[in-house]
């Protein structure tokens, strides 16, 4: 990007910030002493992971801390004014006309019972003398803008009718609305499936150009940051790693934490881990899992022809190879793992898992099928009983089927438990004091403990940090090699894809747009659908330059 | 729509049948009878032949099943039957003693809506914890008091120890400020509680946030973004605590001697007016629907979420 002269003011200074939340035992520090400045149009990028502080600094920066957090020393220089110290009153003037804010997640962020005009809207009602009628004019020109359809409707709909990808673009509205010169971003994509996010990042960078606003995007994602910022600031417990410009980081990072950032993050890591390591398979085809002509329909609420949320699908998977479901949201993917985990029955089609014809399963002989086929899935806080300690969680399921007494399952846990790398001291431990890594391998010793042949890996990544990530999808590759596992993969994210998969669904509306091995689709792409979800994985500006 | 609107007036009617028929059962599990009460006194001077002839003109001696089918049957058709007690119809009975009991229920359920958000409103925005902290506690402190008590307190210091409210001769609606208190302080309790977690749960979400980052001061957030929000899940406990309504005005108006439907029901039981009874437990349930299924109707008005099916299609 250009180079600033030096005695151009920063739109933001923070100097020696340090924030500390009060809990019941005193004051814990959760970020300390950070400093970085933001230059008129300028894009930095505050990268870390959870629990990194980085959107602790982004909400102290426009006041918006929580009730029990406190700047407790250093400053924050709005155009050379330290407002670090000013009351919700002074923010206010500033808050939406100097300093704006896109949040995390559109779905919630938008009012549910106010029309998405009115809460545009509101931003001049809240700022400016304007007529209503005036106002009016700005909302539907901002709704063209941020590249929204029909903008006269949109404004009288609500946050329910629009997806998330078009609230974002309100929310953006809403940021951009009085031309602000500091923008924060706070993680703005990652509720967002991958081409909707490389389109909300586009708009992001078009608006900036435009306005010359300056942004500050903070994210858990190394790939978009190097894709969309100047600056990278890495931060880790509360405090900054390193910065300095984008290039250079990423070609020579310095300190050991980015360094083992961007050997973790998948879409930098050179592709598949597996490939090399897996011995060739064997010539007779042993298929574990075939699916073939597989189609379900729902009926539709409000009547009509009913919905085909899976049409026409067919695919086959090796036995202790690793298939991957990819499709964004709507694709069918959970509707097909659904049917082949026999939790619902498919409209047509056979779905057969190592001989069992599994649509035709009822009572006992589905309970049986159960410990063949185990799910592990995406949300690691809401998969595991709370009231369980980690011991109990993973000897329930052995405590369904007859034959083990209460020491065989205790020793059978026990192993597993060790197996998957959980500390003996976590076993009586409940859920809530477990981190989310840690949660993860529960939910797939839980999985494992039944002998099964196929583990069904719903988004089982897709919820944690990219340094638990890795090591996660290290233990599932050697429990694989070591087990003979089958993983069926579901997942959103290419760049997990290619590291781990053998073979390939791409699935959109239902329908399979592309399949084989993982290098065909991935070097040859038939759809052009492919080829968009490819291009859409960030990172891409690095590996082109690597 | 008409689906749903036909499915809730049916679940409406089943509601309505069932309170009639359990209050049935139990009014005639009961032994002894309102007639014998009346008639049996020694002083009356009746012979056990006159009182038999009695009991066959109320027809009270005919088989359970005879007489269930026969009262529903005039239930259905608006005849509640006659009050042995009063000697006049029941419909009488009640009409002469709604009005006071429904400007008494109306003005009390007023009064506590008022009180339960201005209690939730003000804790919110209160400046200091101490003072968050004390109005949090006063919905405790309000359901925690016996109804009976409150009006019997509230009638010694306004009307003994201030003199603020005649006891003797009030006007029509003098008389009613301190039952309407008595009623609406216990009833307001829950209904703080319940919009004080929701305002605090609505004030946690992120579209609270957008809304500050756009610059809006605490009133304005409190005011246009969470009190929509926040007053939606308390409709529901507004029907529910419609039943507290009923219960709480039998003893207010008990205590305080006013005319109503509860002084009604007092005087029925202790009589075992059964036919009065009968007629008070049909009409509460009637009432209770009725809110409950308002209820179920206000809401898809008042949350665009729940009307998405029956909308235009975008």
């Amino acid at each position: 990007m250009t180079v600033i002269p030096a005695p151009i003011t920063p739109v933001l200074e923070v100097e020696d910030l340090s924030i500390a939340y009060r809990d019941g035992s005193g004051e814990r520090r959760a970020v300390h002493d950070v400093s970085f400045r933001i230059d008129p149009g300028e894009v930095v990028a505050l990268v870390g992971e959870s629990g990194s502080g980085k959107t602790t600094t982004a909400q102290s920066l426009i006041g918006l801390l929580a009730q029990n957090g406190r700047v407790e020393r250093g400053s924050i220089r709005l155009n050379g004014t330290d407002i670090a110290r000013w009351t919700d009153r002074q923010l206010d003037t500033v808050r939406g006309a100097r300093i704006s804010l896109v949040p995390q997640d559109p779905g919630s962020s938008l009012n549910p019972v106010k029309t998405i005009g009115s809460q545009l809207g509101e931003i001049f009602r809240i700022h400016t003398k304007l007529r209503s009628d005036e106002i009016e004019a700005r909302v539907l020109s901002l709704l063209a803008r941020v590249g929204l359809s029909e903008p006269a409707l949109r404004a009288r709909q609500y946050p329910h009718e629009l997806s998330g990808g078009m609230r974002q673009r309100v929310l953006i509205a809403i940021a951009i609305a009085l031309k602000p010169q500091l923008i924060i971003a706070d993680e703005p994509t990652s509720a967002l499936d991958v081409t909707v996010q490389k389109r909300i990042l586009d708009l992001i960078d078009e608006l900036r150009a435009e306005y010359g606003t300056a942004v500050l995007l903070v994210t858990h994602d190394l790939g978009v940051a190097a894709d969309r910022a100047d600056r990278i600031v890495v931060l880790k417990d509360g405090r900054i790693q390193e910065q300095g410009a984008t290039g250079a980081i990423l070609a020579a990072p310095r300190s050991p934490y980015t360094k083992q950032l961007l050997s973790d993050a998948p879409s930098f890591s050179a592709p598949p881990r597996l490939a090399a390591v897996r011995p060739p398979v064997a010539h007779v085809p042993d298929d574990i899992v075939v699916v073939d002509g597989l189609a379900r329909e729902f009926v539709r609420e409000a009547g009509g022809p009913p919905l085909r949320a899976v049409d026409d699908l067919s695919f086959r998977v090796r036995r202790g190879t690793t298939h991957a479901i990819v499709g964004e949201s709507g694709s069918g993917k959970t509707t097909t793992i659904r049917s082949i985990v026999g939790f619902d029955r498919p409209t047509a089609g056979r779905i057969e898992i190592d001989g069992t014809d599994v649509s035709r399963l009822t009572g006992e002989g589905l309970r049986q099928f159960r410990r063949k086929v185990q799910l592990v899935y995406q949300n690691p806080y809401g998969s595991l009983d709370p009231r369980q300690n980690v011991l109990q969680i993973v000897t329930e399921p052995l405590a369904n089927f007859p034959g083990f007494s209460r020491s065989d399952r205790e020793e059978k846990a026990r192993a597993i438990l060790a197996r998957v790398g959980l500390p003996e001291e976590a076993l009586g431990r409940r859920p809530h004091a477990l981190s989310g890594g840690q949660r993860q391998r529960v939910a797939i010793a839980r999985a494992l403990v039944l002998d099964p042949q196929l583990v069904v890996l719903d988004e089982a990544v897709s919820a944690l940090d990219v340094s638990v990530q890795a090591r996660i999808l290290d233990l599932l590759d050697e429990l694989q090699s070591e087990l003979g596992l089958t993983y069926l993969f579901v997942s959103h994210d290419l760049a997990v894809v290619r590291q781990i998969s053998d073979t390939v669904s791409v699935l959109k509306d239902g329908r399979l747009v592309d399949g084989g091995t993982v290098s065909e689709v991935f070097e040859n792409p038939r759809s052009d659908y492919t080829r968009e979800l490819i291009n859409a994985i960030p990172g891409r500006k690095r590996r082109a330059a690597a | 729509m008409s689906g749903y609107l036909l499915n809730r007036v049916a679940q409406a009617l089943f509601v309505l049948w069932a309170a009639f028929t359990i209050s049935f059962v139990l009014l005639q599990a009961m032994p002894g009878d309102a007639i014998l009460i009346k008639f049996q006194n020694p002083d009356l001077g009746l012979t056990a032949q006159q009182v038999a002839e009695i009991r066959a003109s109320y027809a009270v001696d005919s088989s359970v099943l005879v007489q269930y089918a026969r009262t529903i049957g005039k239930f259905v058709a608006g005849d509640f039957g006659y009050s042995v007690q009063a000697g006049v119809p029941v419909a009488s009975l009640l009409a002469a003693h709604l009005p006071a009991t429904l400007k008494l229920a109306a003005l009390g359920f007023l009064l506590a809506a008022v009180l339960a958000t201005a209690i939730a409103f003000l804790s919110s925005l209160a400046p200091f914890a101490w003072l968050r902290g004390a109005l949090q506690s006063v919905p405790s402190l309000f359901i925690s008091i016996p109804t009976f008590w409150l009006g019997i307190m509230l009638i010694q210091l306004f009307s003994f120890r201030l003199k603020l409210v005649p006891v003797i001769n009030p006007g029509p609606w003098q008389e009613l400020i301190l039952p309407v208190a008595t009623l609406a302080v216990p009833i307001s309790a829950p209904l703080a509680q319940v919009l004080v977690r929701n305002i605090d749960e609505v004030l946690t979400r992120p579209f609270v946030a957008v809304a500050r980052a756009k610059g809006a001061t605490r009133l304005w957030v409190l005011w246009r973004h969470v009190a929509k929000n926040a007053l939606l899940p308390t409709l529901t406990i507004a029907g529910v605590l419609f039943g507290e309504l009923i219960a709480g005005a039998v003893v207010t108006e008990t205590v305080f001697g006013l005319n109503g439907i509860g002084g009604l029901t007092e005087r029925a039981v202790g009589s075992q007016d059964t036919a009065v009874l009968q007629a008070i437990v049909v009409l509460s349930a009637l009432a209770f629907v009725i809110i409950n299924l308002t209820v179920d109707l206000l809401y898809p008005v008042l949350d665009p979420r729940l009307r998405t099916k029956t909308g235009a299609v975008a």
